[in-house]
């Protein structure tokens, strides 16, 4: 019996608790490498908010657009009245 | 007296459930602190996601609505110059201006996608190309595009000069001619005898202003 109780503390020490030290080692591994991951993440999203700050001038470019575009549209129609048609 | 009735095997197996026990708290103490960094990061990754999900939101309308503009745009300068020029000198136009795009086709003329576009480099000269691209008084529309072409391609430098206003190219004697000018040309200018002489009096001598904030 004491035979078989000192054949299980062999394995604890020899296997079991290498095995817990290895996979624990490996959970705060994968923890801490996420850690950077979501720091870049961050950075990234940060930059593209303020990329994002001059969306506000797209009403500029859209009141621009139909100013040009009714300018082109009497244009057009000038020329209309001054050229023939082709057929 | 406990400690001294336990036997060395029990002894072994306690020492080695406390070392994992150690480990486990160790691990998952650490553990805990990065997935707190983690949850601080994702934090700040949510607010910046936010941001830009609330800035994009009027991207899409108003961007729809610049594209709507200049579909219009398109559309009536497209059908402008198929109406002025006729569907085949038009194309011809568009292709000797951008290379290419007549394989393209105009958007609201489905026919223009088989029609032959004509070498349009032929048909009008280069400066007529240039006064079409800037919109002044290209030629485009002063023949039927079903005719004949409106300049030889051989030797059409005069056919080239026909094709703008006649000011000068049939009748250039009619012109006044330039007038000469220089100490000996045939009429001067300006025939005074005091120029070039001494001036008689100088001018009179101007009181310096006084300043208004002066006191």
């Amino acid at each position: 019996m004491t035979t078989l109780w000192w054949i299980c503390d062999i394995l604890l020490l020899v296997v079991v608790i290498p095995a817990v030290l290895y996979l624990l080692n490996g959970v705060l591994s994968a923890a801490k490498s996420i850690v950077p991951a979501v720091e870049r993440i961050g950075n990234a999203a940060a930059a593209g908010s303020k990329d994002l700050d001059a969306t506000a001038l797209l009403l500029t470019t859209q009141d621009q657009v139909a100013k040009t575009v009714a300018g082109v549209a009497e244009y057009g129609g000038s020329l209309d009245v001054i050229l023939d048609d082709a057929s | 007296m406990l400690v001294a009735s336990i036997e060395p095997v029990g002894a072994v197996a306690i020492v080695a459930a406390v070392l994992i026990v150690l480990a486990l708290v160790y691990f998952l103490v650490m553990t805990i602190v990065q997935l707190r960094k983690i949850t601080t990061g994702l934090d700040a990754v949510i607010a910046s996601v936010g941001e830009i999900i609330e800035k994009s939101a009027p991207v899409n309308g108003v961007v729809d609505d610049i594209n709507g503009q200049l579909d219009a745009g398109v559309e009536l300068l497209e059908g402008l110059l198929v109406q002025k020029a006729g569907m085949e000198d038009a194309l011809g136009l568009v292709e000797g201006l951008y290379a290419g795009s007549a394989a393209a086709g105009f958007r609201n003329f489905p026919e223009s996608g088989s029609t032959r576009a004509p070498r349009i480099g032929e048909v009008y000269t280069k400066g007529t190309l240039t006064l079409a691209r800037l919109g002044r008084e290209a030629p485009i529309a002063m023949a039927n595009p079903a005719g004949p072409v409106l300049r030889n391609v051989e030797a059409g430098s005069l056919a080239a000069r026909l094709l703008y206003p006649e000011v000068r190219q049939s009748a250039p004697p009619a012109l006044p001619r330039s007038p000469v000018i220089g100490t000996d040309a045939p009429v001067q200018y300006e025939q005074r005898e005091d120029i070039g002489a001494p001036r008689r009096r100088l001018p009179e001598r101007r009181p310096p202003r006084s300043d208004p904030n002066e006191t």
